[in-house]
């Protein structure tokens, strides 16, 4: 099953070799991972992403609390939550079929944030379904490279740590 | 004994974290100082007053502070390895936390196995390494290692300390990580270019980090819900691991366990615990425990397991273990509930707060098992299946290594001895065999498995108690990964005994290959070099060897007499078997070579799956 952690941390050097090597090392793979500073300085938010089983996933929680560096974890999957994602789609649009790429764009509300001789440059924020919809169509027209964030998460009941 | 049995008092987290030393009130609290004198400062403060090291151009400046240290006696091991297991050993012996100090690089990295083998068992060190100054890291400059990322996996927490104004917090936190909760090795890496920093030295007496809280008391919900679950059992036991000793809980274990008759099984960690001689107390289970053990605690229809994590080497095959009990789980590691086994009632706490809060129910009203069938079951199995009988060895000219670790057992003080031991067959037959009555006194690298663990953890344990005779039983592979460390017990005067139980190969797997590889023989064997006689002799210790099972006596006695370390060089034939055991992936009711006294004098080898009324003669 897959889960969305919520993980605060230690905003220090190190702190995220220690989370991602002992996922690792419990052999888990990792979907999506993102980290980035929280509202307070000497804290992080590590969002990660992982497909596993429940006693296999209640170990891999638990090893986690007992880093020194983890101040808490939220499990948001059954929680009603917020999920996002930024991703760039390189997109191949000759001259001829450029406008159609740029309506896809506003059809999902991204916007063009560059443009090429024959491509365009799409940034794109959404949930996985949206961004998933939009990817596909923008596959008919060759999509030449992607690149994403990795999710991040927020609970909606405003149960913040 | 009676001191933790009557003070059934809360422990906390703030008392079991403390500086054992003076603290805030230490007499350089305030002044300026640089970096490696604020090292030491915090050192004292916190208490020490021996480390184990090996200095390097990247910790000079520590080691010059430490010149000018009145409190602390600095040990110069002869290889980072053994100074990591002599802190090691040092702790497990003391209580206390062990300190070593290494510079960066190849000592740092020399500290790798040391540091494993610390983790695993849950053992409170601090490891000081030097690093390369602050602006050189990452650059590969010489003797750079990424000791912070190398030890991540295998301790409890460490430090990179980026500015001598850290210093002290970081030790401080350092020693109350390390010996708080399950305790661990912490490793504290200190730039060169920070230890000559100036700063003000301030140490704090309590550490508050927001993100590590071990839980100490034990949900009363759930004690009472274990004591009702006890109250009711039929078949019930105590497994006893590492955790018991370390907690200090092991008369509230006996207590409860005489006050219910509850029988008690233990962990090779476990071992020492409890007194040998308790009647309750069945011994050693798992892989080469009895088979009266492994029984009691396989057929149990309910395990309190008291710091104990049910290792591999516990438990054999984890889907037929103890099919019929239920499990009450004590453990201050939340991590290690429902790790292996799940358990019907987890109880998260300090096992001394935990016992004492369960005391309390029964000291009330809780119900109290009916165990006397039980344990006349038990009885029978001891007598039917012994560990070991002499006769299976009569008219040999040989020494038999179970017959000289129970003569080495019987000659040890059980009071004021200590045996610690190396890692192969020598170590499970001085598991097996030497009788221990305190806690402490049996120390023996039983997670990791490490060969090369015995001596220094001996001299270290030496070092811890003085007045104790230790004797480190090795084996003659194992003894030559850290034979070096001779030289530290002569120059310290440390009078540690050494009886290597040498059969001139790598026993323990030449064992496995014998009985599940087709006798296939490939890389075990080791000859008969070193002359471990003439080694010791080197070294300047007094040594001996003993080639036939009459002069044995006559030589532990000599090597007890003497008043420096002593070596003896104990001959075994190469081909000899730790029995019972249970192969690996295996039930632990599927032992080879347990003795049914019903057959004869006979070692005998279980059915797969079958009673105690099936084994067929070996
Ligand atoms: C550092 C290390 N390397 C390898 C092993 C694997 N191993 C386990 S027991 C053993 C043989 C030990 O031989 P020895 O010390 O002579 O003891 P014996 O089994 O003969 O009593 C080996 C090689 C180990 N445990 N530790």
């Amino acid at each position: 099953m897959k889960h969305v952690l919520s993980v605060l941390v230690e905003n220090k050097s190190g702190v995220l070799s220690r989370v991602v090597a002992l996922i690792a090392r419990r052999g888990f793979n990792i979907d999506s991972l993102s980290v980035g500073p929280t509202e307070d300085p000497t804290r992080s938010r590590i969002t990660i992403i992982v497909d596993a089983e429940k006693v296999a996933y209640d170990q891999i929680t638990k090893q986690l609390n007992k880093l020194v560096c983890v101040y808490k974890i939220q499990d948001l999957t059954n929680d009603a939550y917020i999920e996002r994602e930024l991703v760039l789609f390189k997109v191949n649009a000759p001259a001829e079929r450029r406008s159609e790429v740029i309506e896809i764009a506003n059809l999902f509300r991204a916007s063009v944030v560059d443009v090429g001789a024959s491509s365009l440059t799409i940034e794109a924020t959404g949930s996985e379904n949206k961004l998933k919809g939009m990817e596909e169509l923008l596959e008919s027209y060759g999509i030449k490279e992607i690149t994403r964030t990795g999710k991040i998460a927020i609970s909606r009941n405003s149960k913040e740590a | 004994m009676s001191e933790e049995k009557n003070q059934r008092k809360l422990v906390t987290v703030a008392e079991a974290g403390a500086p054992i030393g003076s603290g805030s009130s230490n007499p350089k609290q305030g002044e300026r100082m640089t970096g490696a004198q604020a090292v030491v400062a915090s050192l004292e403060a916190e208490g020490v007053d021996l480390i184990f090291g090996y200095p390097g151009g990247h910790a000079i400046h520590i080691y010059d502070a430490l010149f000018d240290s009145k409190t602390i006696r600095h040990v110069l091991s002869r290889h980072e390895q053994g100074a990591v297991h002599e802190a090691d050993g040092y702790a497990r012996a003391s209580g206390k936390v062990g300190v070593a100090l290494v510079t960066s690089g190849p000592g740092a990295t020399n500290t790798v196995t040391g540091i494993a083998t610390a983790y695993m068992d849950s053992i409170p060190l601090v490891v000081i390494t030097g690093q390369v100054p602050l602006a050189m890291i990452g650059t590969d400059s010489f003797q750079e290692s990424d000791i912070f990322g190398i030890t991540i996996p295998i301790v409890k927490h460490s430090f990179l300390v980026k500015s001598a104004s850290d210093i002290a917090r970081s030790i401080r936190e350092a020693f109350h990580i390390a010996k708080t909760g399950r305790p661990g090795p912490v490793l504290v890496d200190i730039p060169s270019d920070v230890a000559r920093q100036e700063t003000v030295f301030e140490y704090a007496d309590q550490v508050n980090i927001a993100s590590y809280k071990p839980t100490y008391r034990g949900n009363a919900k759930q004690v009472k819900a274990a004591a009702a679950l006890i109250g009711k059992a039929r078949r019930p036991v105590l497994f006893v691991g590492g955790g018991t000793i370390s907690s200090g809980a092991s008369c509230l274990v006996e207590d409860l366990s005489e006050r219910l008759r509850i029988p008690i099984a233990t962990s090779l960690m476990g071992l020492g615990a409890i007194p040998a001689s308790n009647p309750l107390n069945v011994g050693l289970v798992g892989m080469h425990g009895s088979k009266y053990a492994n029984m009691t605690l396989n057929r149990s229809d309910l395990i309190i397991a008291c710091g104990a994590r049910f290792s591999d080497r516990v438990t054999g095959k984890i889907s037929s273990f103890a099919p019929d009990a239920k499990l009450i789980h004590i453990d201050i590691d939340p991590a290690e509930i429902d790790k292996v086994r799940m358990a019907d009632i987890p109880i998260v706490g300090d096992l001394r707060n935990v016992l004492g809060q369960l005391l309390d129910q029964f000291d009330a009203d809780a119900q109290v098992p009916d165990t006397e069938e039980w344990l006349s079951d038990i009885e029978l199995w001891r007598e039917r299946y012994p560990m070991y009988d002499k006769r299976l060895d009569e008219n040999t000219d040989y020494i038999v290594p179970e017959e000289a670790m129970r003569l080495l057992s019987e000659m040890l003080d059980q009071d004021s001895s200590i045996v610690a031991t190396d890692v192969g067959q020598h170590q499970m037959w001085a598991a097996q065999f030497i009788k221990r009555t305190k806690p402490r006194s049996f120390i023996s690298s039983g997670g990791l498995g490490t060969m090369g663990f015995g001596l220094p953890a001996a001299i270290g344990a030496s070092f811890a108690c003085p007045d104790k005779t230790v004797v480190c039983v090795a084996g003659d592979g194992s003894l030559q990964m850290n034979a070096q460390e001779m030289a530290t017990a002569t120059i310290n005067e440390i009078p540690v005994k050494v009886v290597v139980v040498d059969n001139s190969a790598l026993g323990m797997v030449r064992q496995w290959q014998k009985l599940f590889l087709n006798q296939r023989y490939s890389a075990t064997e080791l000859h008969d070099v070193p002359d471990f006689v003439k080694l010791a002799d080197a070294y300047s210790w007094e040594a001996e060897r003993v080639e036939s099972p009459e002069e044995v006596p006559a030589a532990y006695e000599r090597m007890l007499a003497s008043t420096g370390p002593y070596l003896i060089d104990l001959r075994i034939p190469r081909d000899q078997s730790v029995f019972p055991i249970v192969a690996p992936g295996k039930a632990l009711s599927e032992a080879v070579g347990a003795i049914d006294l019903d057959e004869g004098v006979v070692r005998i080898v279980d059915q797969p799956e079958a009673d105690e009324e099936g084994g067929k003669a070996l």
